[in-house]
């Protein structure tokens, strides 16, 4: 990683974290509405991983907690936000929501509600992959709790037994909503939990991304090259509470203190002004331009979008115009 | 009588089964030392400490069924599944286990749990957190499916199914933990089984369960005043079993039916209560029978497509002004 990727992804990380910090003022001011899962605080995780990946190309699947993963992949961030806004120009024509951002031209296959529910969907998107004969992957981001359910033991041994190319990332982030990991987890490392499929499965800091990015690079030539899945666990930290109506009070003051001296955008901050590469002059006038843009044009442009009409409730139902319900095409 | 919310009265009924049996538990996500998602398990943990107020990982369909094989041996577990919609992963377990294990160990056995879980829409929670499933649940032969509308029920209605030996499910709703109503200082135990008249009135009957008993008692209120209309209000707090006499009785009086549903109509409650509506009593009507109902697709988020799925008063009254001929 040079310099100026470093910087690249400097610019990335910041910008995701104002976006985040946006979507706060606008839930406060009722332009968003439902839940609302910010991702502060774990910026390196899907930014280091999604840098060694082949973004919009390898076939990406995540929780609710999805903005980030989405803009990273290639979705326009003026079209999520217009998702949160419930518009009709939102990335999933304002049906979603946050927790259902899509974007599947850079595939991008969402956004679910339901914890645990995309482990096996990523499975099969390996699975088809496979079939078809490409060489991407499948690349499922998922929290630490999600480990609790069946799915995420299901999804593992089949995916070790068919030898399909998934990677797993596990965002441990120590909290499913209030409960601390220890609380409802026996094995608090997730990695030693896949050990009994025979899955390579490693542990790493998830606060710097030049750690990230090298574990991750390990782990994507691993599944491209169709040796079989991959376990790969990025110790983070959420800055917020778990959504919009949860007060964190379940966490330490100091706790979180500590969490937020290793924060993913001040380490590689520091290391690039360290390195002689930025200063912080120019690291506040990047700020300032990214705050800027996103009001200009990424708020606006949701501001102004139309809403969807009701006359189109019902589309999206089920497929349009499908000849064999007639029973085909005659 | 105290004036209290709806998730205090559920919390008011766990108390007091929990202090009068030792073997009654709790459990489900962040119930514990979060005091629930809902607060309907507020204060317990510190009360009853961590053997009985069970946090559990989130692992719907497993700790459904450890409750249940719980429940096998004497333990009756008051479990509390944060959403419907996650209800569906327990779905296992509650079909499969629950209500069948009575009858396929030819009375051996019994599964005296109870399952708590809101359904319904809130704001904007999207489609795969808006899921309203009591006509999942009500379809489940040996399974009680009961719901209530007020504080009222919500107490006497966990109080009974705790001590009932059938797995009863009770299904509350995401926008009523915070709805006020009288609730008697003495303990008492609510029926499992019936309907309750909550209005009476001679031109027709809108039958209502949890939130629409509020939608048809709003809609009974602008009928008689603004078109001259006397509306019967008949809640469905039971809706496994429906009690099919009440609802007989009440439509023979008034000869005209309207179901008022939150959910969407195909396979539900309104399409079951007409269906009895015929089988009892087909010729005391005046009029078909209608319902009113969600509309049938994956909830939207945006605003305003969620508003017009979700029925509500004014629908109700557009129906009954229809059927009446009065439009
Ligand atoms: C099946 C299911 N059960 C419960 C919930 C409620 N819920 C939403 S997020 C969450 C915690 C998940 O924690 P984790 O997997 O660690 O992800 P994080 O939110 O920390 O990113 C819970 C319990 C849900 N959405 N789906
Ligand atoms: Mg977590």
């Amino acid at each position: 990683m040079n310099a100026a990727d470093k910087k690249r992804l400097l610019h990335e990380m910041l910008y995701a974290r104002r976006f985040e910090e946006r979507c706060y003022e606008a839930y406060v001011e009722r332009k968003i509405g439902g839940f609302l899962h910010l991702y502060p605080g774990q910026e390196a995780c899907c930014h280091g991983v999604l840098e060694a990946a082949r973004a919009g190309e390898d076939h990406v699947i995540t929780g609710y907690r999805d903005h980030v993963h989405a803009i990273k992949c290639g979705a326009d961030p003026k079209e999520v936000m217009a998702e949160l806004y419930g518009k009709e120009t939102g990335s999933s024509k304002g049906r979603g929501g946050s927790m259902h951002i899509f974007d599947v031209k850079h595939h991008f296959y969402g956004g679910y509600a339901l914890v645990g529910g995309p482990f096996p969907l990523a499975a099969g998107l390996a699975k088809g992959i496979k079939m078809k004969g490409g060489d991407e992957i499948a690349i499922c981001f998922l929290g630490d709790a999600a480990n609790n359910q069946g799915t995420f033991h299901e999804a593992l041994n089949i995916s070790a037994l068919w030898e399909l190319p998934v990677l797993f990332v596990c965002e441990n982030n120590l909290y499913g909503i209030g409960t601390r990991i220890d609380r409802s987890t026996a094995v608090t490392d997730q990695y030693k939990r896949v050990c009994g499929y025979d899955i390579p499965a490693v542990q790493a800091d998830g606060q710097d991304i030049e750690v990230v990015f090298k574990a991750a690079q390990k782990a994507i030539k691993h599944v491209r090259s169709g040796k079989g899945p991959y376990f790969l666990e990025l110790m983070t930290y959420r800055y917020r509470g778990h959504s919009m109506s949860d007060s964190n009070a379940y966490r330490s003051k100091d706790e979180e203190a500590d969490w937020s001296k290793r924060d993913p955008i001040l380490i590689l901050k520091n290391r690039l002004i360290k390195a002689g590469d930025l200063t912080e002059a120019a690291y506040k006038k990047l700020d300032k331009k990214i705050i800027d843009e996103i009001e200009n044009e990424v708020i606006k442009f949701a501001e102004e979008s139309p809403e969807p009409v009701v006359e189109e409730l019902e589309k999206y139902v089920l497929a349009e115009n499908d000849p064999y319900v007639h029973g085909g095409p005659n | 009588m105290a004036n209290i919310m709806y998730w205090e009265a559920i919390q008011r009924a766990h108390d007091e089964e929990m202090t009068n049996d030792p073997l009654v538990i709790c459990m489900g996500e962040d119930i514990g030392v979060a005091g629930g998602t809902y607060k309907a398990t507020k204060g317990l943990f510190d009360k009853f400490g961590p053997e009985r107020v069970i946090d559990t990982p989130i692992s719907e369909n497993g700790y459904t069924g450890v409750g249940i094989g719980a429940s096998f041996i004497g333990i009756r577990p008051i479990i509390e599944i944060m959403s419907v919609n996650f209800a569906w992963l327990a779905m296992d377990q509650i079909f499969n286990s629950a209500a069948k294990v009575r009858y396929m160990s030819g009375g051996q056995l019994e599964a005296p749990v109870v399952i708590r879980s809101p359904g319904g829409t809130a704001h904007q929670l999207g489609a795969q957190h808006s899921a309203r499933m009591e006509n999942v649940f009500m379809g489940i032969a040996g399974l009680r499916v009961v719901t209530p509308s007020t504080p009222k029920q919500a107490y006497g209605l966990l109080k009974a199914a705790v001590r009932c030996n059938d797995p009863v499910f009770i299904y509350e709703h995401e926008l009523m933990y915070n709805m006020k109503g009288d609730v008697p200082d003495a303990e008492f135990f609510h029926p499992l089984e019936g309907s309750e008249v909550v209005r009476s009135g001679k031109d027709l009957t809108l039958f209502g369960y949890n939130i629409s008993v509020h939608w048809s008692l709003q809609a009974a209120d602008i009928l008689s005043k603004n078109h001259g209309i006397e509306a019967e209000v008949v809640d469905l707090f039971s809706l496994s079993p429906l009690d099919r006499a009440g609802i007989a009785a009440s439509v023979s009086k008034t000869h005209r039916a309207v179901i008022v549903e939150e959910s969407e109509a195909p396979v539900g409650v309104g399409s079951e209560v007409m269906a009895i509506i015929n089988e009892e009593c087909f010729f005391d009507l005046d009029a078909a029978p209608v319902r009113v109902s969600s509309a049938n697709v994956p909830q939207p988020y945006n605003h305003t497509l969620e508003k017009a799925t979700i029925p509500g008063p004014d629908d109700v009254v557009n129906a009954v002004v229809k059927m009446m001929g009065k439009a």
